[in-house]
């Protein structure tokens, strides 16, 4: 095994809603460049992670999160500016969200956030985004039409092309693909082997498969504790430490 | 066999649904209750509908290019009503500039900030009490806070604020509803990209419930336009013949004037009452349909 | 990616505050202010009157004569005398009367908009109760005086057409669309599903309506009288404009009474600031923000009371 960088690493990590607890002691390291698959059955627990990620918990009135998460060496309780850490972290959540501002405007607005006015730098990031989403096509001839009217699937695709917008240095991906066509997914994870050069990428998904084609390392998450973490083909190899871990991979429930 | 069973339920069904006395009786009371129900509401409205047109057809007459434009005159027994137009533009537009920014800022924070606690119920509790204040109450706080204390006099300043006071409750509850209207899912969307709750509000929340703020602020001009109890002693005269220079200044106004001439000044035609009270309620109702035709075409407008 | 990009400032800015940062907390804070001027009002409100009405509350105030006597001279130099009593009969009078007229037809007309009427005529009329509440009321006073007067003088032969019944009838249509829109929203908020179990179970629409639907709107429907109760008793220009204003106990529909908030439209103006009378006139307002806030802090107790259940 190579040593890598680790981009986030995360300590006894516990998550509550209200007192229900949701997520309790998990650890794990994530390294600079690579897939992070992460999968498990509904309520496990895999989407309270990512919230807690970008520090969305603070929106969340009766959400308590517990334990440590260093992003690039820094502890995200402890940073003063948290929308510069959500501006370093890209979501993409299952539910697309297309903003009722133009195409154009959504994928602009975090580079304009971020300060970016000159327009002939927003139009190049702008094609570019939605290039990489596999949108521009459908949509470079009506770039002022409401991105909040697109089909289901054409908004995802804009989600993921704003969340490229903000230049992330970690992507996170909640079952993108469950609003989107197979085609198009299979774009989208083509366009994500290549990001895996320039960024780091946390997958969530529901399809097994998914995780198996792009993953390098796969976390298995079940009642909100995190059974094991493994290298993507071992675990499919079936080398998988613990018998829930080979159950769930082949079928036997989820 | 399987055809005649079917038959056989076909015809115990049918038999299960005629109509029996009982059924009879109940449909008769149906239509009893729904006639009577009806006839409550047409006398509500009918009467409305006689005295506006006794308005028009009495005040429809005098009204002319010379009413509307010209001053008052002979005692207020004839000309127009131009100075009282003026005047409650004046009022309308300086309570406007105090009432809609507070209650913007007021109804962004119900909506974007405030936690469920006992701060936000005691906002929701004086926002309902100052919306249930008689207006005479808020003549009185008017005289005592803007007139006396603050030292304006009887002025636009001091009627309009005293205005303002009144009407808030109603900018603040439209724009909170308009704002409460745009989905969750956009703020969050904005907020995972780093976006912070103002730049929020100010690129997804607010330019997509600027026309139901509209509409509430529509329907507070029309508010303001029509109060005569707050203004009665804290800026509107009973007569100034001039049109007002400077907010400092006192001024007339439609409601009061209309007021003034039906119970003050002896002698005072009909037609100039009726015109006065048609050009007012004319001014009223107009604004109120805007508004609420301008709800039904948002309404029809979908932008997601 | 993106090679034209701004670098990001090196090495990461995750404890540098920006300009968006400090906007946003002055932003936070002034809406904040916004938020809580609703408060700051009602309480300006309560002490400014009390502020004018205090030395009249310490000083000549005699409570028993204040409430029981009928005999409101506030302006006599000699023997001042200050009895609500007549004022408040006048008030209940008018307000009983409105309610009688209106709560009836008000909750009728509620039923039909919200249960019999769909469509177009429902939309119709919804509109229609709208335009009906935001009749200025200074307008109602100009018809209860220049329109009704005549019409009860002719029909009831009577020599004044001013007083309890005139005005009476004026806040009733005044108070009516308010207590429609209230009743109208306390029935919708009924759910549905209670309506279709009822009707599966056979029940006829006017069944629906008053064995499930009115009882489960109950509370909200309470709240709508109370709220109706709350504009007329706060109600002034109509009032004043329509009631004749004579101080006393009516004894028929036809005698000319005085309102609470007509006493201090029509006698603010002439009473000296600082006087007794000027401090009685805002003692007065303290008793009419009393009740009203009363009024509607109990209809808010009573729908949140429906919400809970």
């Amino acid at each position: 095994m190579v040593a890598t960088d680790v981009k986030l690493a995360v300590r006894d990590l516990d998550i509550q809603y209200g007192g229900q607890r949701a997520l309790s002691g998990v650890s794990l390291d994530v390294h600079e460049h690579e897939i992070f698959g992460i999968i498990g059955p509904a309520g496990s627990g895999k989407t309270s992670f990512l919230r807690t990620l970008n520090r969305m918990e603070m929106l969340h009135e009766n959400m308590t999160v517990n334990g440590s998460i260093v992003f690039d060496g820094h502890d995200i309780s402890e940073i003063q500016n948290v929308y510069a850490l959500r501006r370093h972290i890209g979501v993409v959540f299952p539910l697309p969200v297309g903003l009722p501002l133009s195409i154009y405007d959504n994928v602009a607005l975090a580079p304009r956030l971020s300060g970016i006015k000159e327009k002939s730098d927003l139009d190049e990031i702008v094609e570019q985004c939605l290039m990489r989403a596999a949108l521009w096509d459908e949509v470079k001839d009506r770039l002022d039409a409401l991105g909040s009217l697109l089909s289901g699937g054409q908004q995802q695709r804009l989600t993921i092309a704003r969340a490229l917008s903000q230049d992330p240095e970690l992507l996170l991906l909640d079952e993108f693909s469950i609003a989107v066509d197979p085609v198009t997914t299979m774009r989208i994870e083509d366009v994500l082997k290549e990001l895996k050069e320039e960024i780091t990428i946390i997958l969530v998904t529901n399809l097994v498969q998914q995780a198996r084609r792009l993953a390098d390392r796969t976390a298995f998450f079940l009642d909100g504790q995190l059974i094991e973490v493994g290298e993507t083909e071992a675990l499919f190899r079936g080398e998988a430490k613990d018998h829930r871990t080979l159950d769930y991979l082949e079928g036997r429930f989820g | 066999m399987t055809y005649s069973e079917g038959d056989g339920g076909v015809s115990g069904q049918s038999l299960m649904f005629a109509a029996t006395p009982l059924n009879m009786r109940n449909h008769r009371l149906q239509w009893l209750f729904r006639a009577l129900f009806g006839l409550m509401t047409l006398i509500l409205v009918v009467p409305v509908g006689i005295i506006f047109g006794v308005l028009l057809v009495r005040g429809g007459p005098a009204i002319s290019f010379e009413f509307l434009f010209s001053y008052p005159s002979d005692g207020m027994t004839a000309g127009g009503i131009w100075p009282a137009l003026v005047g409650t533009m004046w009022l309308v537009a300086v309570s406007l500039i105090a009432s809609v920014p507070v209650g913007v800022a007021a109804a962004i924070y119900l909506s974007e900030y405030a936690p469920d606690n006992w701060l936000t119920r005691g906002i929701n509790l004086a926002i309902i009490n100052l919306a249930g204040v008689p207006s005479i109450v808020h003549a009185l706080f008017g005289v005592g806070a803007f007139v006396i204390f603050a030292g304006f006099g009887t002025s636009i300043l001091a009627a309009s604020l005293t205005l303002a006071v009144m009407t808030l409750p109603l900018v603040i509850v439209a724009t909170r509803e308009s704002l409460q209207a745009v989905p969750m899912a956009f703020r969050e969307a904005c907020w995972n990209m780093g976006a912070t709750r103002w730049q929020t509000i100010r690129t997804v929340v607010l330019p997509n419930a600027i026309s139901g703020i509209l509409t509430g602020v529509i329907l507070s001009v029309s508010r303001t336009a029509g109060e005569t109890a707050p203004i009665m002693f804290t800026g509107a005269a009973f007569f100034f013949p001039f049109l007002p220079s400077s907010v400092f200044d006192q001024t007339m106004a439609m409601a009061m004037h209309l007021f003034v001439i039906s119970t003050a000044v002896p002698g005072a035609p009909d037609e100039l009452k009726y015109g006065t009270a048609l050009t007012l309620i004319t001014l009223v109702l107009l604004m109120n349909a805007a508004s609420i035709w301008f709800r039904s075409y948002l309404r029809g407008k979908k932008k997601w | 990616m993106l090679a034209k990009r701004v670098k990001r400032s090196a090495p990461m800015d995750l404890d540098h505050r920006g300009r968006a940062w400090y906007i946003d907390k002055a932003v936070t804070f002034l809406v904040f202010v916004g938020g809580i001027s609703a408060i700051i009002f009602i309480i300006g409100i309560f002490v400014f009157i009390t502020k004018e009405g205090a030395g009249f509350i310490v000083g000549p105030l005699n409570v028993r004569e204040f409430f029981a006597s009928l005999t409101w001279r506030p302006t006599s130099s000699q023997n001042p005398s200050y009895g609500v009593l007549g004022l408040i009969a006048g008030t209940a009078s008018v307000t009983g009367l409105a309610m009688v007229v209106s709560v009836p037809f008000s909750l009728g007309a509620a039923i039909f908009i919200g249960e019999f009427a769909t469509g177009r005529l429902r939309e119709s009329l919804k509109v229609l109760v709208e335009l009906l509440a935001a009749i200025p009321s200074v307008v109602w006073g100009f018809i209860g005086l220049s329109i009704m007067n005549p019409l009860i003088i002719d029909m009831f032969d009577v020599p004044v057409g001013i007083g309890v019944l005139n005005s009476g009838i004026i806040l009733g249509l005044m108070a009516a669309p308010i207590m429609t829109t209230i009743a109208e929203d306390a029935l919708k908020a009924v759910p549905d599903t209670y309506r279709e179990a009822a009707e599966a179970m056979g029940a006829t629409k006017w069944q629906v309506i008053f064995r499930v639907v009115l009882p489960a709107g109950k509370n909200g429907l309470v709240a709508a009288v109370l709220l109706g109760v709350g504009r007329g008793f706060g109600e002034t220009m109509a009032v004043l404009m329509a009631s004749g204003n004579a101080i006393q106990i009516p004894t028929s529909p036809f005698d000319s009474v005085r309102a609470i908030t007509a006493t201090i439209a029509a006698e603010l103006g002439d009473a000296p600031v600082g006087s007794d009378h000027y401090r009685a006139l805002f003692t007065l307002g303290i008793l009419l923000f009393v009740v009203t806030f009363i009024i509607n802090l109990t209809a808010d107790l009573v729908v949140k009371g429906a919400r809970r259940a």
